[in-house]
């Protein structure tokens, strides 16, 4: 597809909701590729740079560090709250902006965003996610930046949290949502 | 210039420029920000089993795989090449409570005492970077995302699921830090 071409608002929000592969996905809120474009596999080395520059922000600001997430949920510091709620803040904006100026992506398409529909699954799991996170003192994308900084066995961590997944996905029919 | 970059970042300048990500990857590509899906993709491409959820056109889904082993060298590069001599200061409370289970080194993000390849062997060691690790994995997935799908994507997009996401994460997590780990980390 030609990115001079303009790809309509109406066409790309049906493809995001009648798209039976996003439905297959649907449940799993984000963290997905919203873009009906295809390009070469060499394109997503721009991502590679965006997670090298997240992975310094995580390091740098100490969101990977174990104490500052005990800090967190022993209320005995802001740092976290800081992090996380003026990231939240900035995203809010920058997510209006888009909306309100009708921002569209760099090859042209139309930004949309989808509404995510509940489920017990959103309380269950972010219990289980919050026991872990407390434990292991990480998210998904700290433990990757810990690899980084050269704790190694965080490997283990990150097989574990793999496997995990894994488990969510053969037990996925029998759980409540 | 350097000197200050190697000192550890205040909330102010990391956490908006953490928030910036949800544009940025939006304008680059039409991409919600997000981690915990690339754990589904590697179950996708390495040992999907015929399990109806790791059955999906992964090769869409690459860029989150990319986007994560930047992750890993951006850990490399800021510990490489940006870290300062300074050693966590955390509060004295908490330090307080860590020298009584023995946790005393604070020099690193990862505590040295408590993770490690030695205590992979022990219960505590086990409990810690295993057992957490699974629940990390498990229950992202349950949940439908983690910090940054959920509390950063999610509620910047304005999203009600990802709000009940985010509050069962602190929930969880300020149950087994208060609770739990004070009798885990005894062991």
């Amino acid at each position: 597809m030609s990115t001079k071409e303009t790809i309509p608002v109406k066409k790309h929000r049906e493809f995001l909701t009648e798209n039976a592969d996003f439905e297959v996905r649907s449940l799993d809120a984000v963290c997905i590729n919203e873009s009906e474009l295809r390009h070469p596999w060499w394109y997503n080395f721009k991502y590679a740079i965006a997670g090298i520059v997240f992975g310094i922000l995580l390091t740098k600001s100490e969101v990977i560090s174990w104490f500052r997430i005990q800090e967190m949920f022993r209320l005995q510091s802001f740092h976290m709250y800081g992090v996380i709620g003026s990231a939240i803040v900035t995203g809010m904006i920058s997510v209006w902006l888009i909306k309100k100026y009708r921002i569209r992506s760099i090859y042209n398409e139309p930004i949309v965003f989808v509404n995510k529909k509940m489920n017990k699954g959103n309380i269950y799991g972010g219990l289980l996610f919050g026991f872990g996170w407390a434990l292991t003192g990480a998210c998904p994308g700290p433990l990757f930046a810990q690899i980084g900084t050269g704790a190694t066995v965080i490997i283990i961590s990150l097989l574990s949290a793999i496997a995990g997944t894994w488990v969510y996905g053969y037990f996925r029919e029998k759980l409540p949502h | 210039m350097l000197e200050w970059l190697k000192q550890p970042w205040p909330w102010y300048i990391a956490g908006p420029l953490i928030g910036l990500m949800v544009p940025l990857l939006l304008i680059i590509g039409n991409k919600s920000f997000g981690v915990s899906s690339s754990l589904r993709h590697i179950c996708a491409v390495c040992i999907p089993a015929n399990i109806p959820f790791f059955r999906y056109n992964w090769r869409n889904e690459i860029w989150n795989l990319f986007f994560v082993a930047g992750i890993i060298a951006g850990g490399l590069i800021a510990a490489s090449w940006l870290s300062g001599p300074a050693s966590v200061v955390i509060h004295s409370k908490l330090a307080e409570e860590l020298a009584g289970y023995g946790v005393t080194n604070i020099r690193d993000q990862v505590p040295e005492d408590l993770f490690n390849w030695q205590s992979l062997l022990t219960i505590k060691g086990f409990i810690l970077i295993v057992i957490g690790g699974f629940l990390v994995g498990f229950g992202t997935r349950y949940a439908g995302g983690c910090t940054s799908g959920h509390a950063i994507m999610g509620l910047s997009t304005l999203q009600w699921p990802s709000l009940v996401a985010t509050i069962s994460f602190m929930a969880g997590g300020f149950i087994v830090a208060n609770l739990l780990l004070p009798v885990i980390l005894k062991l």
